[in-house]
């Protein structure tokens, strides 16, 4: 049985940073993660990080302007700590070998994104994610003695001891079939979103709520669930990301008639304020029949704009994209886009140390609400919140894990765990498909809990995710091996998705008010008498969610009215 | 909506049975991805089907294999021209080469990838003292790495190389582009050593013979073997290191031969690439001992009919103004004051470089 101080689950880049953090501040560290660490969804995150690092900026910009990207919904702590912390970690990560793009005098370059006030990302051409994602790996070949990693590992439970801590995890070698329990002082969650809870989505196959769902099942709450990002610009196709950089590169929004749109909801901002406004103002745009492409689903992105060679040499990746994936040349002609989901701001509560209300567990990046993001996560901010909170998160569970004995875990987690793998195994072919359910799920959260949302709708959703439920109970599959038997993960991971899909359904019919990424037709208006707090969602004796709020913590910005 | 009936080479380690072939027809639109069609078939007709994914947009490296014989990502190759490229219409997916099979698509790529990933010490080791803020560096030099670090290590190279078929100790194109990706880089303190360690391997940079495979294979452009030239170049005319390999005096050979003759020469080769350029080369030590034990393969190529004792001696001839037209090729490129590099980041474009 494998046991160390800190355990890992996920290693994308919050998971990674964590590892590195606790490893220095001295722990015995394990990383775990389903898929090779380089595989992570981290990977795809494209556009930059923001920090205040120009002379001429400041923190507390970047902390008002996360604070207003948020609606007034995230903590402020979190984002002040966040903010005032982000220029050192964008250092860190220059002199470990990140190589972020320069300027004419050799220092970093900095570009503009959606919500803030100055230009203020760092970032690697369009592959930003990647080449940070693949700099912290090297970081882990390179301290392969104080990190053991088990990579294509995937956790079935976290494991609680008689005091309700958390005491280590469950999980199985998807190579060999292999089960064991991970013994651990601490473990950290950082196995990323939700995105497969819809249909289409830009997050990747593996983005399938794995650590929401885990850390809800023994009891952690989770918060802000309701708050979902649809992301201004993806491939109207395929739901396919496309970087806010072009945007922030200088790509306008056109509807049919040619026009930028922005002009009506963001005069000074335009293309460039924060998300949820741009993807509103979007879908305005398309249910009025101002919408382009085949279907008049679309709107066109101009990134013919940019001069080509900035766009050969900084948006490299998405001139593949339009050309591998929707044929289009994007440095000739516009290329057809729409909101689709992205992101989800909400997660497994924590404090800006990343600990959960549960003893022992934590939780960082995406997976976790600190909450930074509020209503609505400005863009560059993700990957900010990874790193800071990993870190954050690594320090604090190794600090912790230097003063307490080794937890005594029993093997009784193990042994259900086993038999509940082996019962889906033998379940007897009838019933839908695991595929079938998962497509119907993640089509229905597109159509009912999108960027506007109403009480009939969402009451809709609240039922087909029940009946779902059922039906996954007793979805069968094809492979009976053990040897990367990913069928029987697959039906697993359709139980994760279904608990987090319910728990944003019944978080988005609570919030009875608009406030960043939720827009309920049926009360327009932000009510910050009745709903600035957050909704925090327990899982019931019944299993089902049960809410609870809680305040947002205000420093030195009182909310006012939202405008850019 | 279209028919395409997809080939895969399956393989199920637990049944004791040989690697077989499994038909599935799916519906899809022709610009839709190979992967795709493989998910298809994985969710209507067989949950059994192995294959690593994620991201399906070429970004996140998993879904590396052949398809109709050719490595690449399965998400970045679509139906209609895998249909095209298929001799019979019919998709044949298989798992990719060099690298152990685990499960119907899924190779193990720990085994051979990652090992040789670590060969190349992946890590920057940073110039000291470390700046309070960012290295002052160019802007050109970060644009310049940022080709090989869009290596998302999906394999595809390691796949078809050549070189590594022949020698599995070969370090291979994935790995060399890494390499690059920290001599190119103006803060790392251990340029000149990389590279010392890269030519003196014996399974190292000249242990590529040029066969374009890995560049055609990538499908993000990173152009391992450009890159593979790139450290050849840093090695040989940068830093002058002489590998006991005798790589950089046959290339040196083989640039010099085709200035004097138009074409290879190939009976002049060995003593030039071991005795150099002088024509007394082929009597210096090394290149007797190096010619005396070639014979056998010298004899064999005769035998064999492969060359004849007079192709193989003379040198080809060409017009005049050919050989005139390629020295003032050589004149050109040598007469630059800095050498011109291909890199995609920078340039875009093949044509946008003129």
């Amino acid at each position: 049985m494998p046991s160390h101080d800190v355990l890992i689950i996920g290693a994308g880049l919050a998971g990674q940073r964590a590892a590195l953090a606790a490893a220095e501040a001295g722990a015995s560290v394990a990383i775990l993660s389903k898929v090779h660490p380089v595989r992570s969804h981290s990977v795809a995150a494209a556009g930059g990080m923001n920090a205040a690092i120009a002379l001429d900026d400041d923190w507390t910009s970047h902390a008002y302007d996360t604070v207003k990207g948020s609606d007034f919904l995230g903590d402020q702590d979190a984002i002040e700590i966040m903010c005032s912390e982000a220029p050192a970690e964008v250092m860190h990560l220059e002199h470990i070998g990140v190589t972020f793009y320069r300027n004419e005098t050799g220092h970093l370059d900095l570009r503009a994104f959606g919500g803030a006030s100055k230009k203020r990302t760092a970032y690697v051409a369009d592959i930003t994610g990647q080449a940070i994602l693949h700099v912290l790996y090297e970081q882990l070949m390179r301290h392969h003695e104080t990190v053991d990693r088990f990579e294509e590992w995937f956790v079935t439970s976290l494991i609680l001891d008689d005091d309700g801590g958390c005491a280590g995890a469950v999980a199985r070698d998807i190579r060999s079939g292999d089960m064991q329990v991970f013994n651990a002082k601490s473990v950290i969650l950082a196995s990323g979103g939700a995105g497969q809870c819809y249909k289409p989505t830009t997050n990747a196959l593996i983005c399938t709520a794995d650590g929401i769902a885990q850390a809800y099942a023994v009891g952690a709450p989770l918060m802000d669930m309701e708050m979902v990002q649809y992301h201004p610009t993806t491939l109207a196709e395929n739901g396919f990301l496309i970087t806010e950089g072009a945007r922030g590169e200088g790509a306008q929004l056109l509807n049919s008639e040619g026009r930028r749109f922005m002009e009506d909801t963001a005069p000074n901002k335009m293309e460039l304020a924060s998300r949820d406004v741009v993807s509103r103002a979007e879908q305005i745009e398309i249910n009025e029949g101002r919408g382009v492409g085949p279907d008049g689903q679309g709107i066109y992105l101009d990134i013919t704009v940019v001069p080509r060679k900035r766009v050969l040499e900084a948006l490299r990746e998405i001139v593949n994209i339009g050309r591998d994936f929707a044929g289009t040349d994007i440095t000739r002609e516009p290329i057809v886009i729409r909101p689709g989901q992205h992101y989800i701001m909400g997660g497994v509560k924590t404090d800006t140390d990343g600990a959960t209300p549960i003893t022992g567990l934590y939780a960082a990046g995406e997976v976790a609400c600190v909450s930074v993001h509020g209503g609505n996560r400005l863009g560059a901010n993700s990957l900010l919140d990874t790193l800071i909170f990993g870190r954050r998160a690594g320090e604090h569970a190794a600090r912790r894990a230097t003063n307490i004995p080794p937890p005594s875990t029993r093997d009784s987690r193990l042994r259900e765990d086993v038999a509940r793998i082996d019962t889906i195994i033998a379940r007897e072919r009838g019933g839908r498909r695991v595929s079938a359910i998962k497509d119907e799920l993640g089509t229905m959260m597109n159509q009912k809990v999108a960027v506007f949302r109403d009480e009939d709708g969402l009451q809709e959703a609240r039922e087909t995710i029940l009946r779902l439920k059922e039906e996954a109970e007793v979805a069968a599959i094809d492979d009976r091996g053990t040897v990367f038997n990913q069928d029987v993960l697959g039906a697993i991971e359709l139980g994760y998705l279904l608990d987090c899909a319910q728990a944003t359904v019944v978080a988005a019919i609570e919030r009875k008010e608009s406030r960043g990424a939720q827009f309920r037709t049926d009360y327009p208006d932000r009510d910050d008498e009745e709903w600035l707090k957050h909704i925090d969602l327990t899982r019931g004796e019944d299993g089902d969610p049960e809410v609870s709020y809680s305040e947002v913590t205000i420093t030195q910005w009182q909310p006012e009215v939202r405008k850019y | 909506m279209a028919e395409f009936t997809l080939k895969l080479r399956r393989y199920d380690p637990e049944s004791g049975e040989p690697a077989y072939w499994d038909e599935h027809t799916v519906d899809l639109e022709p610009h839709r991805s190979v992967l795709e069609a493989i998910l298809q078939a994985r969710a209507l007709h067989d949950g059994s089907i192995g294959i690593r994914c994620s991201c399906r947009a070429a970004i996140c490296g998993s879904c590396g294999v052949r398809v109709n014989g050719k490595p690449g990502l399965a998400c970045h190759t679509h139906l209609d021209k895998a249909q095209r490229g298929a001799p019979d219409g019919v998709i044949e997916v298989e798992p990719m080469g060099n690298m152990p099979v685990i499960k119907d698509l899924i190779v193990d790529m720990d085994a051979v990838h990652w090992k040789k990933i670590q060969q190349v010490t992946p890590w920057l080791a940073a110039k000291q003292p470390v700046p309070e803020r960012e290295y002052l560096v160019e802007h050109e030099a970060m644009v310049d790495v940022t080709q090989s670090m869009a290596c998302i290590q999906c394999g595809a190279c390691v796949s078809d190389c050549l070189s590594m078929e022949v020698d599995p100790d070969f370090v291979g194109p994935a790995a060399l582009a890494k390499a690059y990706r920290f001599v190119g880089d103006p803060r790392d303190a251990r340029t000149k050593s990389r590279l010392q360690e890269l030519a003196d391997d014996p399974h190292g940079i000249y242990d590529c013979t040029h066969c374009f495979k890995c560049i055609d294979a990538c499908p993000k452009g990173v152009a391992p073997m450009s890159q593979i030239m790139r450290l050849r170049r840093r090695a040989g005319s940068d830093c002058h290191i002489e590998d006991p390999n005798n790589g950089e005096r046959h290339e040196r050979a083989f640039v010099s031969l085709v200035r004097d003759f138009g074409l290879l020469n190939e009976a002049e080769l060995l003593p030039r690439s071991y005795g150099g350029d002088s024509a007394l080369a082929k009597f210096k030590p090394a290149a007797a001992k190096e010619l005396a034990s070639s014979l056998p393969a010298i004899a064999k190529a005769l035998l064999r009919r492969k060359v004849t004792p007079s192709t193989a001696l003379r040198p080809h001839k060409l017009p005049a103004s050919d050989l005139k037209a390629i020295k003032h090729i050589y004149d050109t490129v040598e007469g630059r004051a800095e050498r011109v590099e291909l890199n995609l980041y920078i340039s875009g474009r093949d044509e946008d470089l003129l």
